[in-house]
């Protein structure tokens, strides 16, 4: 089982799911965050000051897939989430020791 | 509009008689002499109530602009401050401001006593038909005396103590203002000299501004505002509320300038009020309009807040005339307003006075621009008249608002510890939030 980490531009979000889920992929875990990359933020005016924006909004998607999906999954989010603009994110993948479904107690691949 | 007006009138006028014969048992038909009074004293009620309403305009502006822990402590400014004038103008501002002819000391300083309004269904009184109601007259000055307050909170927002701050809204609202404005509309020795101000841009705004610039001196800016040189940006909490209290300022300023006419019993009245109002739009729009190109061409991208900033500009800017200009010069001396407020609000940052909502720009700047354009206009206005009016009244409430903000400083103090301003006056003043359930930035 592996856990893949990505971050996503925002707007993306919907499409990626809509593609993902085609993909056989059941289940996922989004969190709204503020990060930055090696584009380091850009600059903004209010009220006539200059100021940095250090963190940009991007979305983070956490799933866990068998060992097998990886390889889709990680193509599919890298296919719908890419502008070819800077800032379009990153994907990381780790590996998962164990998994288990709390209403039955079913573990690993049997739990996803 | 203007012709149905006029209409409505004669067509009241000319169905007296007939009413008069037809209910004969209980006749309710004002007397045409009475026709003047009744439509002046409702002119006064209903614009008064528009310019009351201004105070919540500057409550939703100011929450608007200022970060979310410190908006329920801007809130409770805002209706505190209202309810102060209101009581403050009733025990001593009115007769200070207007004392007839019971002056302490002719033409500068005027009567001390609390107002008195006329007896229940004006029994057993002579009253002089020629104006308006005292209780009208009394409520219309009133909202401008809380308005010229209003203009104070804002500035200082973020980092003032609540008791200090109410406590120089009662000698604002007390003293300060009605001594200054009795000198023009009360009859004293500015409006002797030829002074014009014929809604307020220097007897209203440019007064709450003196007292916004000489307190925000003597507070300081908001910590993190300046850091090594730069100007930090300390955004609003939310934008649509600050867009909301902009337009309640806008629909009030017709009951400011519009009431300001003082006299709806002519034709000549009423087509003069209603040039009022399309001047009073006209101008907002020309400031919102001027601001709006200026912070696309300077910054490449639009500005909402100096957008609000630009209208208000544009309205203050037409407060001193907002009569004898047609719309195409009542726009140009609003987009003039805008201009100015766009250059004026960095140009304070440089000297690092710290205004949290852009007060200082839009009611002082603007305040002073519009005074002086009164001249463009009107031929009975002197350049040299005008800008010796501004500095008197300019000196007047600096140095008596600046000595009452020292004085309090060092009595009680006026600003919240490092730790309550970085906490939010929400919780250290006050103990609630505004948005509770919304996580803090």
């Amino acid at each position: 089982m592996k856990l893949i980490i990505a971050t996503i531009k925002p707007f993306k979000l919907e499409e990626v799911r809509e593609a993902l889920t085609a993909a056989g992929v059941r289940g996922m875990m989004v969190t709204e965050i503020k990060g930055f990359g090696s584009q380091s933020g850009h600059t903004e005016i209010y009220r006539g000051a200059e100021y940095e924006v250090n963190f940009v909004p991007k979305i983070k998607l956490e799933i866990v897939v068998s060992a097998a999906m990886v390889d889709s999954v990680v193509e599919t989010i890298t296919k719908t989430a890419q502008t070819g603009k800077i800032g379009d994110g990153k994907i990381f993948v780790l590996d998962v020791l164990q998994a288990i479904r709390v209403r039955t107690g079913e573990t690993n691949e049997d739990a996803l | 509009m203007k012709n149905l007006s006029t209409i409505a009138v004669a067509a009241a006028l000319i169905a007296l008689p007939t009413l008069g014969f037809a209910q004969e048992e209980a006749d309710m038909t004002p007397p045409n002499g009475e026709i003047g009074y009744i439509f002046t004293t409702f002119m006064f009620l209903v614009t008064g109530f528009l310019v009351m309403f201004m105070a919540a305009g500057f409550a939703m502006l100011e929450a608007g602009l200022v970060r979310q822990k410190n908006v329920t402590m801007q809130l409770t400014k805002n209706v505190a401050l209202y309810a102060i004038a209101a009581v403050m103008y009733y025990l001593i501002g009115y007769n200070l401001m207007y004392p007839g002819d019971g002056w302490s000391i002719d033409g500068i300083l005027g009567a001390f006593s609390p107002t008195s309004l006329e007896p229940v269904g004006l029994a057993e009184t002579e009253t002089d038909l020629t104006y308006a109601s005292v209780g009208s007259d009394f409520f219309f000055q009133l909202v401008f005396c809380a308005t010229t307050c209003s203009i104070v909170s804002g500035t200082l927002a973020e980092r003032i103590k609540l008791w200090p701050f109410l406590i120089f809204c009662v000698i604002l609202t007390a003293l300060i203002y009605p001594i200054q404005a009795s000198w023009k509309w009360g009859g004293g020795f500015l409006d002797a000299g030829g002074f014009l101000d014929f809604a307020g841009s220097t007897v209203v705004h440019s007064v709450g501004g003196w007292c916004a610039l000489s307190g925000a001196l003597i507070l300081g800016a908001r910590i993190g505002k300046y850091k090594d040189g730069k100007v930090i940006p300390i955004m609003g909490s939310n934008l649509p509320l600050a867009t909301l209290g902009t337009f309640i300022l806008w629909l009030g300023w017709f009951g400011f300038n519009g009431g300001s006419q003082l006299y709806m019993d002519t034709a000549g009245n009423v087509a003069d009020i209603s040039r009022i109002f399309a001047n009073t739009n006209t101008a907002a729009a020309g400031g919102a309009i001027a601001a709006l190109i200026l912070t696309q061409i300077l910054y490449k991208k639009v500005d909402l807040t100096m957008v609000l900033n630009g209208s208000l500009a544009g309205l203050v800017s037409i407060t001193a005339e907002p009569l004898t200009p047609g719309l195409g010069a009542a726009t140009l001396i609003g987009a003039v307003g805008g201009v100015l407020v766009v250059f004026a609000v960095p140009f304070l940052d440089k000297l690092k006075i710290d205004d949290a909502v852009g007060a200082i720009p839009v009611h002082l700047f603007c305040g002073i621009w519009g005074t002086l354009a009164v001249c463009l206009t009107n031929g009975d206005a002197s350049f040299g008249t005008q800008l010796y009016s501004i500095i008197v009244v300019g000196i007047f409430t600096f140095v008596v608002s600046g000595v009452v903000w020292f004085i309090l400083k060092a009595i009680i103090g006026i600003r919240v510890s490092e730790e309550e301003e970085i906490n939010g006056l929400d919780m250290a003043e006050l103990g609630m939030e505004a948005y509770p359930e919304f996580s803090k930035s």
